[in-house]
Parts: structure tokens; sequence; C-alpha cells
């Protein structure tokens, strides 16, 4: 199967990359490669088989909600980008 | 010449166990085995490119904290041994980038449970090794920060995505490195470059501050010169920790008491599709060298089938992107990473930061995730595949009904030019048929080296069931006193 160009800038909005033209041609090719190869797993049977959720067939462990973090912001937000007062600045959202 | 001067100028063709041995004995210092080693790492940069940062300060700082500590006879089991991590796992205070131009500031706020166990064994951080960014990739050609070089010819990929620690290992520039593999990422270069990778049962080492790829086949692990250093090595990263939530608590044996057992009735499995169209000739000979060597130890080869062996490739690069494309969502550009310049508003700030911030393969692996995720696709792809998963997890546990451990190729061919598969994704996929397989099943395996093919290593795949880690490191101990395979070095680097 051949993904189009517009697939896959709509997947590449999806994804929130932001793709320049040159590279989507090659991205057309190679995604249309990709699928085209995982699609002969179409072809399986599987109507009786139960899709796998671990390796091990675990079960997600819970544990009692209790708070066992300290708070440790600063340290966190010594790789922020921008900052004011200990919030993260990012463009203005809303007018 | 002293006898000790003699031995310190042979320091870095010791793997972690003789260095131990002869840091206790007072043969040399950790400060002399760290300064050796941080000399060899400088001047192997401009050709091998393995390393993205190097610690030599802390390193040779805490050298000098474990040779107070082996003075007072004091020191756990891996005291003064230096080692390097790929550049995957969490340091604390040290550069954390993942190969990638996202985290090309990223400063590890925490240690990994990896590197904090390690570091608690006494082992020396004196690296981070260079790895396919966000390790997306066969060859550590999709680094941000440059390839790396094969030691036994550098114009070759080392393979990957762990490409960085297996040619720092190879070259004797570290005794030992730590690895990820999501679906061959530390046996495929480990075959490559003729060096012991160790990939775990899933869920055996913690994923905790190791940037995860794809969570449901990640999992740490070793690359060391033997199967007795895996087993060091090993020992100390293993074990539940409840900071991950698919660690498993499994009592961790002792590796190291059960690898002098026989191999005298083992069971070894070998399986039909492995000797396939697609196997090179002359490394298939070598592994059938290996098998026949196994054999002559009282071990029992039996042909076992796995019929949908064909299917891992396809089943993983519809798993592994999926699950990468969720993880990688959160690199945003908004609290930590790269971050585009002037962005127009938020939509801007995300696309351009994720667009400029990660390369060419990653960027793939997210699309082609988010297509098999996105609405009316997920039942074809996801859910197919995850049957298909089932399905090929079905095909080990019914061979390991019949054998102990399965022996086999780690790939399909020796080291390949650096430059010579990028053009073509689907040929650097097919690279990992023998070595998927394990992932998808979260079974452990290990590759160790089983001669050349025109000069360059070949690598043996053992595969076992849960947890038979130790199984597995008893086999590659005997084979390796049987043979001299995993001496060899490189000429350049020995």
């Amino acid at each position: 199967m051949s993904l189009t160009k517009d697939q896959v800038q709509h997947i590449a909005t999806l994804a929130r990359l932001q793709v320049a033209d040159a590279e989507l041609v090659e991205l057309v090719d190679k995604l249309s490669k990709i699928v085209d190869f995982v699609d002969q797993l179409q072809a399986v049977p599987t109507d009786n088989v139960t899709p796998m959720a671990h390796p091990l067939h675990m079960v997600q462990r819970l544990r009692p909600d209790e708070v066992t973090e300290r708070n440790d912001r600063d340290h966190y937000q010594q790789n922020a980008l921008e900052l004011r007062d200990g919030h993260y600045l990012v463009p203005k959202v809303i007018e | 010449m002293t006898a000790m001067s003699d031995k310190s100028t042979q320091l870095h063709t010791m793997g972690l166990a003789e260095l131990a041995q002869g840091l206790r004995n007072g043969e040399f210092s950790s400060r002399e085995i760290v300064s050796d080693l941080l000399g060899r790492i400088v001047a192997s940069q401009p050709d091998l490119n393995s390393f993205i940062t190097v610690t030599a300060d802390e390193a040779l700082a805490a050298a000098d904290l474990a040779d107070a500590a082996i003075a007072q006879g004091n020191g756990p089991a891996l005291c003064g041994l230096p080692i390097a991590h790929k550049d995957i796992f969490c340091t604390r205070d040290v550069l954390t980038t993942c190969g990638s131009r996202m985290l090309e500031n990223f400063v590890a706020p925490y240690d990994a449970t990896v590197v904090e166990r390690l570091a608690n064994a006494g082992a020396i951080t004196i690296g981070k090794t260079n790895m396919d960014e966000f390790a997306m990739g066969s060859s550590t050609e999709t680094s941000y920060f440059g390839p790396t070089g094969n030691p036994w010819n550098t114009k070759l990929s080392p393979g990957g995505s762990s490409g960085g620690s297996v040619a720092a290992v190879a070259a004797r520039l570290v005794p030992a490195a730590t690895g990820t593999d999501t679906g061959g990422s530390i046996r495929q270069p480990a075959a490559l470059t003729g060096t012991v990778g160790l990939k775990p049962t899933y869920g055996r080492v913690s994923r905790y501050g190791m940037i995860a790829f794809a969570s449901s086949l990640d999992q740490a692990g070793t690359i060391t010169r033997s199967a007795e250093d895996a087993a060091m090595l090993l020992q100390a990263m293993a074990g539940f920790d409840e900071r991950d939530s698919t660690s498993v608590n499994e009592p961790v044996p002792d590796y190291r008491a059960t690898l002098g057992q026989s191999l005298q009735g083992l069971k070894v499995g070998i399986v039909r599709q492995h000797f396939d169209a697609g196997l090179d000739e002359q490394c298939a000979a070598r592994v059938k060298e290996a098998l026949r060597q196994l054999e002559s130890q009282g071990a029992s080869l039996i042909e076992v089938d796995l019929p949908h062996l064909d299917l891992s490739v396809p089943t993983y690069y519809v798993v592994a992107p999926a699950e990468c494309s969720s993880n990688m969502s959160r690199f945003d550009g908004v609290r930590f990473g790269y971050r585009a310049k002037n962005p127009v508003d938020l939509m801007d700030l995300y696309c351009r930061s994720r667009g400029e911030g990660f390369g060419a393969e990653v960027k793939r692996r997210i699309m082609t995730g988010t297509y098999v995720l996105s609405a009316g696709y997920y039942d074809a792809y996801y859910l197919q595949a995850q049957k298909a998963r089932q399905l090929i997890s079905n095909d080990f546990e019914a061979a390991f009904a019949k054998v102990d451990v399965i022996a086999g190729p780690t790939t399909p061919t020796p080291a390949f030019a650096i430059g010579a598969k990028m053009d073509d994704p689907i040929t650097m996929y097919l690279n990992d048929i023998y070595t998927i397989g394990a992932n998808l099943a979260g079974l452990p395996a290990m590759s160790i080296p089983c001669g050349f093919v025109d000069k360059l290593p070949v690598g043996l795949q053992l595969v076992g069931p849960h947890f038979a880690e130790a199984r597995l490191l008893n086999c590659a101990h005997q084979y390796e006193l049987l043979t001299d395979w995993h001496r060899q070095s490189p000429e350049a680097y020995s």
C-alpha cells in the first residue's frame, strides 16, 4: 500500500512534527515501504489468539496511594528552557 | 622493572575479574587503571568516536576513593573498576544525550537505577557512550554526534544501537559497559565487534532512569569480554526495583557460582529456520563449528521449530514504533530538551522543536507508530501485531519444553560498511531477524564471539527461558574455556 503526500502530512501533524517539503517526499517513500513490509501481518490467521499484554503475563503492580517523592522542583528545573517564578513559559495560548 | 609496572602496561587487556583480583592483591591501583584507559579513550576518539562524554575528573576522584577503600581491606565487588554507560542511562549532574540533538544539553537530575547500583557496587563511571539516536537504529549512524567506528575496521559500523559501548569494550578502552536491547541493540553490536553481550529477561534489570524507546521491549544489559565479567556486572544490576512498574520481584541467583557446571546433558535447540536463506554461508559455518564444540562437551543438539520467525521483524516494526511514538511525545520543547527559536504559537513550538530536535530515523519511527495507532488502523496493525507477538512467544514456549537453550547465529552477516544500509530502512531492520524474537517474548539472550569471517568477528546467540541468565552464562563460560575467540582483539587496539 502506498501512502499519499496528504496522508503523510496528516500523520506528521498528529505526531506534532514539522516536516520540510523535501523531507516529506522522502517520508512518503520510506513510510510506504515500511507499511508495505508490516502489511504481511494481515495474512496471519489470529482468530483465536489473545493479543499479548505483557511478555511475562504480569499484571500492573499497585502501591498504596501515599506521597513518596519529595518536592525537588528547583533541581529539576535546572534543565528548564524558559522560567518565571518557577513556572515554565510557552507562547501565549489565550488572547 | 618491577612486576607491578610490567602488569600496569597491560591493564587495558584485562577484564573485570582479572582487574578486581589485581586490585585486591595490590598489583596496581584503580588510579593507574583509570589513567591508562582515559589516555586510550582520548587517543581513540578521532577514529572510533565511541564516547559522547568522558568524565575524567570524576573518574579519577572516584578511583582515589576506591584505592583508599581497597587499602583498608574494604570495597564492594566492583570496587575501583571503570565502566562506561550507554548515554541512554540518566547520570546525575552529567550530560545525558541519548544520541540526540533533542537532549544535547540535558543534564540528568538523577541516576538511573542501573547507574546507582553499579556505583554502589564500587564501579567507576569513566564516560557515556555513543548510540543510535534514542536507541533507534542498528548501526550507531543515527547518532546526532556522528557514527562510531568498528575497532576491527573503522570504515565499518560496529552495529547498534549500543555501538559506542561495544566499540569501547572491543578496543580495550574499558573492560565493560552497559547497553540496552530493544530488538537486538546489545547482541547485534556485540556480535559485530567480537564482544560478549547479554540481554536479560524483561523486568530482570530496572528500566528506571533509562530513557524509554519501546517500554514493553526495552531491557538493560551488559557488554564485556567474557561471560564471567558479564556475570559480575549483571549481579550488581539485577533485582527488583519499585521505581520500575514492570520490574520483576524474583530472587537473583549467584551468577558466578554456576559458571563451572558441565554441559553434560544440556539440551541445545537448533532452529531449523535460522539456517535458511539470508544467513551468510561462512557465518553459518562458524556457528555450526561452535555448536559442534558444545556437543563435544556433552550437550545434545536437538532440532526445534520457530514457525513464526519470519513474523518477528514486521511484528516488531509495529509494536516498537507504536510504543516509541507514545514515549517520544514527552519531548515537546516545553520543560527540557531542545526548543525551536522564536515560535509563533504553541503548535509551532511543538512541531518545530520536534521537527528540528529529532533526526530522520526517529521521525520515521514516530510517524510509523502514529500511523499504526491512528483511528481506523489500530485493530489492523497494533492489535494484530500483539496477536502475532503471542504466536511468536508460543513458539519459544513450545521449543523450551524440549530444550534448555536455543543456539544459533546472532546476525545474518558480519559487520557492514558505514553508509551501506542507510538508504533502505527495511534492509537495516532485517539485520535484527535473529535477535528480535527474544525481545518480543521477553526472553534472556546473549551473543558470544565464535570465530571470524574475513577477519571480522561472528557471534553465536544463546537464548533461554525466562530468568535462565545463569544457564546462558554457564554455557557461554564453558564455550569460552574451549576457544579463545573472546580473547582476540583488533590489531590497532591490542
